[in-house]
């Protein structure tokens, strides 16, 4: 019989990246539910720490980075790391029980082991934001994503100038991280937060996050073109009002930063999922400019 | 590349040089209401299976390569937590003796996403890896508009690529594993007649395509055009079963799953090859529907394979083999859309 000279990549005997590359496509490190807080009534943070520990010190992301939590058996799923980065493989995911795998993990206990493969994605530039002013607009979830270069900032602090957070929540039990807005404000960080609907403890703002934007605009005389970033994250219908008002007081569209979600099956720029056109929200994202927003069909 | 001639009769003493391996050709299955034979790739077990002289398979040879279901892990689970196999699988060699230029090019495409430098596929790399691939040029059904997409000849991807001369085939051989397999059988160097013979089969085939479209500009029309009433129209039609990808040799996207098995001690992580077409697509958690009616997915298709995969790699992900539009329920096909869209012209 004739033998045909097959090249038969996976278990070749050379050891360049690419087999590695190869191999390593589905491994994912093995991490353990250390804690869980629960911060309203669907929403929890989960303290899940990697337990292999050179792995552990090891696991570097970037801020707005996001890795993929698998249940065996039950679902993979895409989640924003909202700890900090110099706290490695000690990861911090705040998750709103909504769905099969996410009410799942609302009722495992803890010490349950997952699995963590990443990280994916691009992340906030928070170098690049230095000696800036920022501005941090989150609604509902959206400080979930935020919370990373928020750690970040806050630990290089001196490094910026005026950081404004303008938080809103439906309402006053939806308000996720309530223990830390003391923490937040100790460190000279002006935290405003409005809810649309009030309850009878509430006292501060009633309305829309844009309330708040605006005055903060006017403050600064309708004019952010010099030495301003911004980090939006929201739901969809949130990001076009606030953005449009960021540009209409001229903060160039390169200083607006975003964080999109979009389903994922892989991270990995494969499943198509997350496709905006043919952009990779887990590839491209999910940090964009607005520039980049703006030039894709149907980003928000 | 090298040009060797071999007498027609000898086409059987290649196929059993090869027919040591698992070997993959086109074969007939039977006949549609039109009294068309219908062919598909399979595995050959005799010479007399083969047909060369195939028009064109409903299925691609997507799922040797991407299996409508594949597994990508599999765990033993226990009280104490979980134990994860990545099986990649050392998968045998197979032939594939019969691919028309589009079905070689549509690996071409697949491989810029899933075997690239940014997380490499290792399911989909090992299996393209172990392919033996002869390739074999066609006669252009009225359906076929490879010639617009650019890809009705092929340069690259294949072993060896037959072309069908009367009394003997041209052969065009690309690897030295080919060279070899050749050398089994009595080959000759084209002779001055052989060459001009093959230009002229050439030029007589690329006569007889009928079916075009006009790309000319169609990234930044796509773009320009995003809101027009026409996607509304191909929406009616849609019915968002997503067979266009299911036959689309082109189309990748997937959805993964797990899966416990009824014990409850092993679970496994599977994909499915999925649609942009169906509903789902583009659903999150809590029920948002980033594309909920079926023509922003229908729009969405178009986008990714003529603007945004253009936009990354200068070439669409579109082969022209016609087969979605043969394939489609409601008869919308490529060349219609295109054309609607440029011109602006709502279709009936």
């Amino acid at each position: 019989m004739n033998k045909l000279d097959f090249v038969d990549v996976l278990p070749a005997q050379q050891s360049s990246t690419r087999k590695s590359d190869l191999t390593s496509f589905e491994y994912s490190y093995k991490a353990e539910i250390t804690n869980v807080y629960g911060l309203t009534d669907t929403e929890k943070l989960y303290q899940i720490r990697i337990i292999n520990s050179d792995q552990r010190h090891q696991f570097t992301f970037k801020p707005g980075q996001f890795v993929m939590l698998e249940l065996p058996g039950i679902g993979e799923g895409p989640f924003s790391i909202s700890s900090s980065p110099t706290r490695h493989g000690d990861l911090e995911l705040c998750i709103r029980a909504v769905g099969n795998l996410t009410n799942f993990l609302g009722r495992v206990p803890r010490g349950t082991l997952v699995g963590i493969t990443g990280p994916f994605g691009t992340s906030f530039p928070v170098e690049e934001m230095e000696n800036s002013d920022l501005l941090l607009i989150a609604g509902g979830l959206g400080i979930v994503p935020l919370r990373a270069p928020l750690f970040s900032i806050l630990e290089n602090r001196s490094r910026y100038k005026q950081i404004d957070i303008i938080y809103g929540a439906r309402n006053p039990s939806e308000l996720l991280f309530t223990y830390q807005y003391q923490m937040w404000r100790q460190f000279d960080i002006n935290l405003k937060i409005i809810v649309d609907q009030a309850d009878a403890t509430w006292q501060g703002p009633v309305g829309l996050i844009t309330e708040i934007l605006k005055e903060r605009i006017e403050a600064a005389g309708n004019d952010l073109s010099r030495n301003t970033y911004a980090i939006v994250c929201g739901p969809p219908v949130m990001f076009h009002f606030v953005c449009d008002m960021l540009i209409n007081a001229q903060l160039p569209m390169q200083k607006i930063f975003v964080s999109l979600e979009r389903r994922m099956h892989c991270g990995r720029g494969k499943c198509c999922r997350c496709n905006i056109g043919a952009t990779y929200t887990c590839l491209s994202g999910p940090v964009f400019d607005y520039w980049s927003v703006l030039n894709m069909k149907e980003a928000i | 590349m090298l040009f060797k001639v071999f007498p027609r009769n000898e086409l059987e003493t290649l196929y059993d040089v090869l027919a040591g391996h698992h070997l993959v050709g086109p074969q007939a299955r039977g006949k549609d209401q039109a009294d068309q034979e219908i062919f598909a790739f399979d595995y050959i077990h005799s010479f007399a299976e083969l047909r060369l002289d195939f028009t064109s398979t409903v299925h691609s040879l997507k799922r040797f390569l991407l299996p409508p279901r594949e597994i990508l892990s599999s765990f033993n689970l226990d009280n104490s937590g979980w134990e994860k196999h990545i099986d990649l699988g050392i998968y045998k060699p197979h032939v594939f003796f019969g691919l028309h230029p589009c079905d070689i090019n549509a690996l071409n495409k697949l491989d810029k996403v899933l075997t690239g430098p940014v997380y490499p596929d290792p399911f989909y790399t090992g299996k393209r890896k172990n392919m033996f691939i002869v390739g074999v040029n066609c006669s252009p059904q009225p359906w076929c508009f490879c010639k617009s997409m650019g890809t009705d000849t092929v340069l690259s991807g294949f072993d060896m690529f037959l072309t069908d001369m009367g009394d003997k085939y041209f052969v065009e051989i690309q690897s030295a594993t080919a060279y070899d397999i050749l050398m089994k059988l009595p080959i000759a160097q084209p002779t001055e007649g052989d060459h001009r013979r093959f230009v002229e089969l050439m030029d007589e085939r690329n006569s007889k395509f009928t079916c075009q479209v006009d790309n000319s500009d169609l990234t930044k029309i796509l773009d320009l055009e995003f809101q027009s009433p026409v996607w509304k129209e191909w929406g009616k039609k849609c019915m968002s079963c997503g067979t266009c990808a299911s036959v689309c040799p082109t189309c990748y996207c997937y959805g993964v799953k797990e899966y416990v098995d009824l014990d409850l001690t092993t679970a496994t992580k599977q994909r499915q090859l999925y649609s942009c077409n169906l509903i789902d697509f583009a659903m999150v958690s809590g029920g948002h529907n980033f594309r909920p009616d079926s023509s922003s997915r229908l729009k969405y298709r178009y986008y990714h394979k003529h603007r945004g995969f253009q936009e990354a790699y200068e070439e669409a992900l579109c082969v022209g083999c016609g087969r979605c539009g043969q394939a489609c329920l409601s008869g919308i096909t490529v060349p219609d859309v295109i054309d609607s869209v440029r011109r602006q012209e709502v279709p009936k």
